[in-house]
C-alpha cells in the first residue's frame, strides 16, 4: 500500500516535472528516441524479411536439388573463377538424368534470360523468359490461376507457346483476357496459354514477372544448348540423402569424372538458402544491436544530465520531503521513477517514429512488420535505460543532507 | 518523563582549520504541552537547535531522548520515520511544493506513512479546515497570499497529529497582521494540548509563549517561564 502510493507519487512528481520542462525533456530524449527507433525497426526488418521470407521460399520445394555449375553461397572469388571454367550443363545431361535416376520424381532442366515482351502497343521490360518443361510447376512451387501448363508434348516440341506471370498479365493486358492473344519476345510471337498464379518475391526478386516457354522455343532463338540448371525433385518416398547422392553419382557418371576428380557441378538446395538467409539477418541484427547500444549509451548519458540538473534543482523541494518524513528509499524511487517515465516518453516516440518507418519502409524497400514482442521489447529497453542512467543523481538525491538542503536557495 | 530531553549537546561544524562551535554543551529539557519559544542574536544557534530538535539533523556529541527514545543513535531512515511520525515543521520560507495544491501538500506526510487514499484525503481537508483554508483546499502556493500559504505549512505540519510543533521563525516573511494571526493559530494549538516550540528574533512574537530560552554563542543564556501571554 505504501509503496503503491509512493510510486503513484513518483509518477505525479514525474509528469509534473514532463510537462513543465517539455524542451528540455523532449531534447534529453532524443537519444532513447533513436535508440529506440533503431532497435524497432531492425526487430521489424528481421521480422518482415523472415515473415516474408518463410512464406516465399516454399517457392523452392524442400526436395528439389538444383544442380548448377555454380554453388549458391560462401563463394570466394577465387571459386567463382574456377567454377566459370567448368564444363556448361547441357539438354542432354538432363535428359540422361532423366533416364537413370530412379529415386527422382522428376528432372527440369532450365535456362533463363532478361528481356522485354510487347503485347500490341505496350511493353514490358526486364522480365524473365524461362525456357523449361511441363515438370517446372512442380519444382517452382507455382500454380497456374487461368488456362493451363505446359505438357509434356509442349515440353517436347517447340510450338510458340507462353504461360505468363502474374504481374506480367496485369501489366500487359490490363483485364483484357491474356488467353489465346499473341506477345512478342525478341521478335517473335508467343500464344498465351496460360497465367501463373501469384507467387510474391524471393529476397525482392519478383516470382510475377516471368514468361515461360517451352526450352526448344528457346533454343531455337536465342540459346547455344547450355542449361542454366536442372532441377530435380525427390520422389515422395525416397529419402533426400539418398536422394541427394544417387543425383551425385549419376551427374559424376554423365560428366566422366575419375574417382580422383572432384565434382565439376554443384548441388544446391533451398536449406541452403535458408542458412544464407539466417546469416543475413543475423549481420542485420548485429549491426543495429551496435547502434542502438550506441544511441542508448548516448542517449543515456543525455538522460543521467538532465537528471542531475533536475536534482539540483530541486534541492529544496528534497529538503522538504525528507523534513516531513521521505526517507532515502522514497526520494531514490522518486527520482527513478522520472528518468524511467522520460525514457518511456522518448520511447513512444521512438515507436511512433519506427512505425511510420516500417509503414515507409515497406511500401518502397522491402517487407517490414511491427510485432507485439518488439513493441515490449522497446518500452522495456527504454525503461532499462531510464532506471541505469537515473540511478547516479537519484542516488545523489535519496543521500542528500536534509539540512544543507532546506538552506539551498 | 519529558518529551524532549537534551544532554550537554554539542553541535560543530569543521570550516577548513576552523572549528565553528553552533551549540555547546546545551542541556534542556521541554514537557509535553509546553510552549517555547527561542530567542537569541543572529548565529547564536537558534536554528541548529531546531534541527537537532526535529532530528533533521544530529549532535557531534551528547544524548538526545525524544518521547523516550534515543534519537542520538538511530540511522537515517529511522530518524525520517520520527520525522514523520513525530515531528511538524513550518518554516520561515514556507517550503511547499509549488507544483502541487494546498490539499497535496498536506498529504504528503500521510502518503509517507502509508495512510489509505480516502482516509488521507479528509484527514488532509480537516487539517485545512481547521487552520481556515476549507475554501483554498485546489489552489497552489502562488495562487495564495503569505499569510495563507503558511496556514497550509502549520496544516501539514499538524495532519501527522505530531507530539512536536517545530516553527523557525514562522513569521519573518509576513506582514505584522497575518504575522499576528499565525500566532493567534498557535496559541490556539497551544491551548488544545500541542507542544511547540519557535524560533523568533522579536520580543512581540515571543511574549505569546509561556516559556523563552535565551542563546548566545552557542550557550542558554537564560531561561525563564512567564505568565500566560496575550489573547
Ligand atoms: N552548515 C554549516 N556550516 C558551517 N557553519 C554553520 C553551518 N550551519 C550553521 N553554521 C554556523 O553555526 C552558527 C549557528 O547558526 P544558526 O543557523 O543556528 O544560527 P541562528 O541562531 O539560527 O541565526 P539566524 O537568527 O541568523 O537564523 C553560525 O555561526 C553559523 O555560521
Ligand atoms: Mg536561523
Amino acid at each position: 500500500m505504501k509503496f503503491v502510493a509512493e510510486i503513484r507519487e513518483g509518477l505525479g512528481i514525474s509528469w509534473n516535472a514532463l510537462i513543465s520542462n517539455k524542451m528540455r525533456s523532449a531534447l534529453a530524449t532524443l537519444g532513447i528516441i533513436i535508440g529506440i527507433v533503431t532497435v524497432t525497426l531492425m526487430g521489424a526488418a528481421i521480422n518482415g524479411l523472415n515473415q516474408a521470407f518463410i512464406k516465399n521460399v516454399s517457392a523452392l520445394g524442400a526436395d528439389v536439388f538444383y544442380v548448377s555449375r555454380f554453388k549458391w553461397f560462401n563463394n570466394t572469388y577465387e571459386d567463382w573463377l574456377s567454377m566459370r571454367k567448368r564444363k556448361p550443363l547441357h539438354l542432354v545431361d538432363a535428359e540422361a538424368l532423366t533416364k537413370q535416376l530412379t529415386l527422382a520424381a522428376v528432372v527440369v532442366p532450365a535456362i533463363s534470360d532478361n528481356d522485354s515482351v510487347k503485347y500490341k502497343t505496350r511493353s514490358a521490360s526486364s522480365v524473365d523468359i524461362i525456357g523449361t518443361t511441363d515438370g517446372y510447376l512442380q519444382t517452382s512451387g507455382g500454380d497456374i490461376a487461368q488456362g493451363r501448363f505446359l505438357t509434356a508434348a509442349d515440353g517436347r516440341g517447340n510450338q510458340p507457346i507462353c504461360i505468363i506471370g502474374n504481374a506480367v498479365a496485369t501489366n500487359l493486358f490490363r483485364g483484357e483476357n491474356p488467353i489465346g492473344q499473341r506477345i512478342r519476345i525478341a521478335n517473335q510471337s508467343f500464344q498465351v496459354i496460360g497465367v501463373l498464379g501469384k507467387q510474391g518475391n524471393l529476397l525482392g526478386w519478383s516470382l510475377d514477372n516471368r514468361v515461360i516457354i517451352p526450352i526448344r522455343e528457346f533454343l531455337s532463338g536465342i540459346w547455344n544448348g547450355q542449361l542454366d540448371d536442372i532441377e530435380v525433385k525427390a520422389g515422395k518416398l525416397a529419402n533426400l540423402d539418398d536422394a541427394q547422392n544417387e543425383l551425385r553419382q549419376v551427374m559424376r557418371r554423365i560428366r566422366h569424372l575419375r574417382p580422383d576428380q572432384p565434382d565439376d557441378f554443384a548441388i544446391n538446395q533451398q536449406d541452403q538458402l535458408v542458412a544464407w538467409f539466417h546469416s543475413q539477418t543475423a549481420t542485420i541484427a548485429v549491426i543495429g544491436l551496435f547502434i542502438t547500444s550506441l544511441a542508448l549509451f548516448v542517449g543515456g548519458i543525455g538522460i543521467m544530465n538532465i537528471m542531475f540538473v533536475s536534482v539540483v534543482e530541486r534541492t529544496r523541494e528534497i529538503g522538504v520531503r525528507k523534513a516531513i518524513g521521505a526517507k532515502r528509499r522514497t526520494i531514490l524511487l522518486q527520482f527513478l521513477i522520472e528518468a524511467a517515465c522520460i525514457c518511456c516518453f522518448g520511447g513512444l516516440i521512438g515507436l511512433g517514429i519506427a512505425w511510420l518507418a516500417t509503414l515507409a519502409v515497406t511500401q518502397w524497400l522491402f517487407p517490414a512488420s511491427l510485432s507485439v514482442g518488439i513493441v515490449i521489447t522497446a518500452v522495456l529497453v527504454a525503461l532499462l535505460t531510464g532506471v541505469v542512467a537515473g540511478f547516479l543523481p537519484a542516488w545523489r538525491a535519496a543521500r542528500m543532507d536534509p539540512v544543507e538542503a532546506l538552506r539551498s536557495e | 518523563m519529558s518529551l524532549i530531553h537534551l544532554r550537554n549537546i554539542s553541535r560543530c561544524y569543521q570550516m577548513g582549520a576552523e572549528t565553528i562551535h553552533a551549540l555547546r554543551d546545551v542541556s534542556l529539557e521541554i514537557q509535553r504541552g509546553e510552549y517555547v519559544a527561542i530567542m537569541g542574536p543572529s548565529g547564536s544557534g537558534k536554528s541548529t537547535l531546531m534541527n537537532l530538535i526535529g532530528c533533521l539533523d544530529t549532535p557531534t556529541a551528547g544524548h538526545y531522548e525524544l518521547n523516550g527514545a534515543n534519537v542520538s543513535e538511530m540511522d537515517d531512515n529511522q530518524l525520517a520515520e520520527i520525522r514523520n511520525r513525530e515531528i511538524g515543521f513550518v518554516f520561515q520560507t514556507f517550503n511547499l511544493l509549488s507544483r502541487s495544491n494546498a490539499l497535496h501538500n498536506v498529504e504528503l506526510p500521510l502518503i509517507y506513512n502509508g495512510m489509505a487514499m480516502e482516509q488521507r484525503r479528509r484527514v488532509a481537508l480537516d487539517a485545512l479546515a481547521q487552520v481556515g483554508l476549507a475554501d483554498r483546499v485546489h489552489h497552489k502556493p502562488n495562487e495564495l497570499s503569505g499569510g495563507q500559504r503558511q496556514r497550509v505549512a502549520v496544516a501539514r505540519a499538524l495532519v501527522n497529529k505530531p507530539s512536536l510543533l517545530l516553527a523557525d521563525e514562522p513569521t519573518g516573511n509576513l506582514d505584522s497582521r497575518t504575522g499576528a494571526e499565525i500566532m493567534t493559530l498557535f496559541e490556539e494549538l497551544s491551548r488544545k494540548g500541542n507542544t511547540l516550540v519557535l524560533v523568533t528574533h522579536e520580543e512581540d512574537i515571543a511574549k505569546h509563549a509561556r516559556r523563552i530560552i535565551r542563546l548566545r554563542d552557542g550557550l542558554i543564556a537564560s531561561d525563564e517561564k512567564q505568565a500566560a501571554g496575550p489573547g
